[in-house]
């Protein structure tokens, strides 16, 4: 406990780290139980983007300011990197590199994977649920999130290996060909996540893209992006191989155009975009032709485990090949 | 052997060099060379002066990066690009290559793109076996035919083999050739034995343009990159050339920028103008835009031609194209919709 009101007396208020470094000055002012206690510097913790596996600061060096709780307001604020169109890039860049690898994997070690994703999320329970309060979330509302997202990947680890069965058909033809049809993963699908809830929208958001094999390059919310990158934390330890989830933080109006407009793009996934941007958006990925999802649920919405942990989430990251094979004479 | 001997009469530069007609024989002992009976003995006063100026290693490394921030937008950063394609030599050098992908190749070379003003390449750079077949499907296209010869990659087998590898390209078509001098004799400081060998391959190649592959990743240091680079140049070499593409590390921006100071401080003594191939490792626009950079910055406008400075890759073809479409079209590209090699 000691080292944790440490931390928030380091993020205070400037006037606050001064004062920390002045008792740090006298050095081991305090005598407890025989050890020296020597008063500690607050380390603040630099909020980086999450790309091809690894910690990234915008290569544009720009930042957005995010309050340290929110309703705080003042001084106290947190920076958290601003994405350009070039972070975009790069970050679908590293996607598509990484998508063969991942669809390549048999559908059970995702399974795994995403098993030790869920395992992952509820070790990191109470720093989760801290970065929502933080964020503005009550207690328990943040509580109740984090159960739920750690469910949810536990649900989709689940479905890595089962949906494929209900997506594929044998079908009738009239003729001697054997036809079949089998669901096949898109390539890189870029994902807006909602605002709110921010951890659970996310994770929501990404699990069925990259069950189905997919990668993904996510906007995490703007509302509460500390939250997005503490899952990725989760995420970078969870044996997901780099690039599969990649998560940038920032203005979504800035970066989405562009990436609706790059070609190597495959499928976009719009959760709660603003009407004018969501049509331009569209218009954006008629070019190259791609898969447009968008849609807003409400906040309880995401926590309603029967309608989004159901296989029809899947279903709109697969391409579905159908194959005519010669049979009988 | 006239293009190795005309260097030492003008030059009050930098370079002192010792009387041309001597030097031929050297360290091919009872070789191939006419002047191999009057070469033993005082051997030193034979060649020409190696010595080349220490290379500073955290200034060119610094002067290479800081040259590579420029930032090349909109209609320059489109020249340089087309520019890039015109001095590409599209290689392709592996076991596997079929005359198959080598017709593909030169197709790509001679039209990289459907747009009517993206330029063709400026060479074709294959093994010797396949000359023939690019020589025939690059005929009457301007698209020059280049064939690595002399035991490419080591250059580890006899100096008679290797000149008969390039004998038998230039025979078979070869308008360039792509040699690769002997790292271990460089390495053990027998730069006379490196000199000779050039100067033979260069005689060789007839009126084949010679292009010298020093294989810098296995040279070590800066210094010996210059030295060789000067021996390469004295030797009669038409192009200096960093690696096979075979070794890592190959192509670097700052073993680059020795190898144009090397070029620019020979043309200062000598008059003759040296070309360059960084070959290996650069694989995307930014990349090539960097060392025009560096051509421009250490040789100025002079070199900017696919005469005297090329790249030698296979993958950057498509990056640069990619980037030319993003340019035209304001969206990023796809890798399936370039034509793969």
């Amino acid at each position: 406990m000691a080292r944790g009101s440490k931390q928030d007396a380091g993020r205070g208020a400037p006037q606050a780290a001064g004062e920390g470094e002045a008792a740090a000055g006298e050095a081991s002012a305090s005598q407890e139980g025989g050890f020296a206690q020597p008063a500690r510097v607050g380390i603040r913790k630099a909020y980086k983007m999450f790309v091809g596996g690894a910690f990234v600061r915008s290569e544009s060096g720009r930042y957005t300011q995010v309050p340290e709780h929110a309703g705080v307001a003042g001084e106290n604020r947190e920076n958290v990197p601003r994405a350009s169109r070039k972070d975009g890039r790069d970050a679908v860049k590293v996607a598509h590199e990484a998508w063969a690898g991942w669809a390549g994997r048999t559908a059970q070690n995702r399974g795994q994977i995403l098993y030790r994703l869920g395992e992952m999320l509820d070790a990191r329970r109470g720093e989760l649920s801290g970065s929502l309060e933080r964020g503005g979330v009550a207690a328990g509302a943040a509580q109740a999130e984090v159960d739920a997202t750690v469910d949810r990947a536990i649900a989709y680890a689940g479905w890595t290996d089962k949906y494929q069965s209900l997506f594929a058909s044998l079908n009738p033809v009239a003729g001697p060909h054997f036809n079949f049809t089998s669901p096949e993963s898109l390539g890189v699908v870029v994902i807006v996540a909602p605002e709110r809830p921010a951890l659970l929208g996310l994770a929501g958001a990404i699990l069925p893209v990259i069950t189905a094999g997919n990668t993904c390059v996510v906007l995490a919310s703007t509302a509460d992006p500390r939250t997005a990158i503490t899952f990725a934390e989760a995420l970078a330890t969870s044996d997901l191989p780099g690039g599969v989830v990649n998560i940038l933080t920032g203005s979504v109006a800035e970066v989405l155009p562009h990436l609706a407009r790059h070609v190597e793009v495959a499928a976009l996934d719009l959760h709660g975009l603003e009407p004018a941007l969501r049509k331009s958006v569209e218009e954006d990925a008629s070019g190259s032709v791609k898969r447009v999802h968008a849609r807003k649920l409400s906040e309880e919405g995401w926590f309603d485990a029967a309608a989004t942990e159901s296989p029809r989430w899947i279903e709109r990251f697969v391409e579905l090949k159908t194959i005519w094979h010669p049979a009988g004479q | 052997m006239a293009a190795h001997g005309n260097g030492s009469g003008n030059g009050a530069g930098p370079v002192p060099r010792a009387e041309g007609g001597a030097r031929a024989g050297g360290a091919l002992e009872g070789g191939a060379m006419a002047g191999g009976a009057m070469a033993r003995g005082a051997r030193s006063g034979q060649y020409p002066d190696f010595s080349a100026p220490a290379v500073d290693r955290v200034m060119v490394e610094e002067r290479a990066a800081a040259l590579g921030k420029r930032s090349l937008k909109k209609e320059a950063k489109v020249a340089g690009l087309k520019l890039a394609i015109s001095m590409m030599d599209l290689t392709t050098l592996e076991g596997r290559d079929s005359s198959g992908k080598v017709l593909q190749l030169c197709q790509k070379a001679m039209r990289p793109h459907e747009r009517a003003d993206v330029p063709a390449c400026a060479a074709v750079c294959v093994y010797p076996t396949l000359v023939p077949v690019a020589k025939k499907a690059l005929a009457g296209s301007g698209v020059k035919v280049a064939s690595v010869a002399t035991a490419f990659p080591s250059g580890l087998s006899p100096l008679s083999v290797k000149l008969a590898d390039v004998r038998e390209a230039v025979a078979l078509g070869a308008d360039e050739i792509d040699m690769v001098i002997d790292r271990g004799a460089m390495l053990a400081g027998k730069h006379g034995s490196v000199f000779d060998e050039i100067v033979a391959v260069k005689e060789a190649c007839g009126e084949a343009h010679l292009k010298v592959i020093l294989e810098t990743g296995e040279l070590g240091t800066y210094d010996r990159v210059r030295k060789a680079s000067q021996i390469a140049m004295l030797a009669g070499a038409d192009f200096i050339k960093t690696s096979t593409g075979k070794v890592t590390p190959a192509a670097t921006p700052a073993v680059t920028l020795v190898m144009l100071e090397a070029i620019r401080d020979f043309y200062y003594a000598t008059g003759k103008r040296i070309g360059m191939k960084p070959a290996g490792g650069i694989r995307t626009a930014k990349q090539a835009l960097h060392y025009l950079v560096l051509v421009k910055e250490t040789l100025g406008d002079a070199w900017l031609n696919a005469d005297l400075f090329r790249f030698g890759a296979s993958t950057l073809l498509n990056d640069v194209l990619m980037q030319l479409e993003k340019e035209r079209t304001g969206a990023y590209q796809g890798g399936d919709y370039f034509s793969k090699d």
